[in-house]
């Protein structure tokens, strides 16, 4: 099971694979939308890709309320346990 | 007890024309601009669609179905007279009965074929091959002509900004029958309704009654104003189409790339051994996420009429692979692996040979 820093690196991994961003740009405080300019597709993409690398279901309900990188983190670290 | 004689089934089938129509006028993002706000860049980027055809009020589905059936059975080389089958993949005909298909093999002179409309959406040009395939295959039928076509821009809202600026109308059509070669794989279809509401339309067409008659309408919950919760007092009666966009994108580009690859193992082929990739053109980023997941090589070529033709649901796949034999002819007797999905939710996909 990840850690919370693991599934943050991990996000990061991700979110650069996707956008391209610098993966140093991923902090906990970011939105998605406002500070990292990630659309609403790429977010699902995002999304899919999490669930794969820490075998946890994300569902397309709850993608909405993923506001932050630390809602994001903190759901995946919830739903590995 | 006297035995009841059946077909002698044919062993093979494939596609043996196509034909497509693009009505003429052009709708650009800069057009779509003046009903949402947006740019024409925020379009490109989120959908790959450039512009999309629009027919004009005296172009109907009907005229527009009769335009690719004809090319389509030149290209077959066949007459109306030969069609012994005639399938057509709608949701926009106007009368819930009869069918345009009834009245299209009147106008081909294709009579007494069978002729039927199937509801499929965006997956029904594939639905409507499955069909024609195994009804070709058990003698059942000679050739079978199957058509796509929509007139999407009849029940859209050009104000809203969930589906309507992606949609375009249009019509494709090929002629299915016997072959001395395997042309088409084995269809893998299916549907998931626990997603019936992913795509839909805003309410149902006996709410106009209902109203009419001094009663009141259907809850619609896309036509509620989010501020006040109230329903809009000029909401329209019309029903229009609205989609969970996110939702449809997971499931198109994650499930239907499971079932796009079904159906080649179905047909025995590996992603190497396929000369073209044409998925339903509903967004250009779900055709890239899908080439993506199917891992097709650089030698597949990937169909991307959606940026000139916008998503016309069950015309897409056909007036795709028009424009790809048009640009590709060395295409032509090729094996190009086909899939649409949709409303409902529904999938179809199938290996073919291209015509």
């Amino acid at each position: 099971m990840a850690s919370k820093d693991e599934i943050l690196a991990g996000l990061a991994e991700i979110v650069n694979e996707e956008t391209g961003l610098e993966t140093e740009a991923v902090q906990l405080d970011k939105s998605f939308t406002e500070d990292l300019d990630i659309d609403s597709i790429s977010m699902m993409t995002i999304v899919v890709n999490a669930e794969e690398k820490f075998d946890v279901t994300i569902p397309d309900e709850e993608v909405k309320n993923l506001k932050t990188v630390e809602d994001a983190v903190n759901f995946i670290d919830n739903a590995q346990a | 007890m006297a035995t009841i004689k059946q077909n002698i089934p044919n062993a093979h089938t494939r596609i043996l024309g196509i034909g497509a129509y693009r009505p003429s006028e052009i709708v650009t993002n800069d057009d779509v601009c003046q009903w949402i706000e947006s740019s024409d860049e925020w379009i490109v980027k989120r959908t790959g669609i450039h512009t999309r055809h629009r027919a004009p009020a005296d172009v109907s589905v009907l005229d527009m179905a009769e335009h690719a059936a004809r090319e389509a059975l030149s290209d077959a080389g066949i007459t109306g007279e030969q069609l012994s089958t005639i399938i057509v993949s709608t949701v926009t005909f106007p009368y819930l009965t009869p069918s345009l298909a009834a009245n299209l093999a009147d106008r081909l002179g294709a009579t007494p074929a069978a002729a039927y409309d199937i509801s499929a959406a965006c997956a029904g040009y594939c639905y409507g091959v499955a069909q024609a395939d195994a009804l070709v295959r058990s003698g059942d039928s000679t050739n079978v002509l199957v058509i796509g076509v929509e007139k999407l821009s009849d029940v859209i809202d050009n104000s809203e900004r969930s589906i309507s600026f992606l949609l375009g109308d249009g019509a494709g059509a090929v002629v299915i029958g016997p072959s001395d070669v395997p042309g088409i794989g084995p269809s893998v279809w299916g549907s998931d309704g626990s997603k019936w509401d992913a795509i839909r339309m805003t309410h149902p067409l006996t709410d106009i009654r209902r109203v009419e008659r001094g009663g009141q309408r259907t809850f619609a919950k896309d036509l509620v104003d989010p501020e006040t919760g109230e329903m809009a007092p000029d909401a329209t009666m019309w029903p229009t189409l609205r989609q969970d966009g996110q939702t449809v994108f997971r499931w198109a580009s994650w499930e239907g790339a499971r079932v796009a690859q079904e159906a080649l193992d179905a047909a025995g082929l590996a992603p190497e051994d396929l000369a073209a990739f044409v998925p339903h053109q509903a967004n250009m980023r779900i055709i890239d996420q899908m080439a993506k997941v199917l891992k097709l090589p650089d030698s597949v070529l990937v169909a991307r009429d959606i940026a000139e033709a916008g998503n016309t649901s069950a015309a897409s796949i056909p007036l795709a692979t028009h424009r790809l034999l048009a640009e590709h002819p060395e295409l032509s007797g090729k094996p190009s692996l086909q899939i649409g999905f949709g409303a409902g939710l529904v999938y179809g996909a199938q290996v073919v040979l291209l015509p």
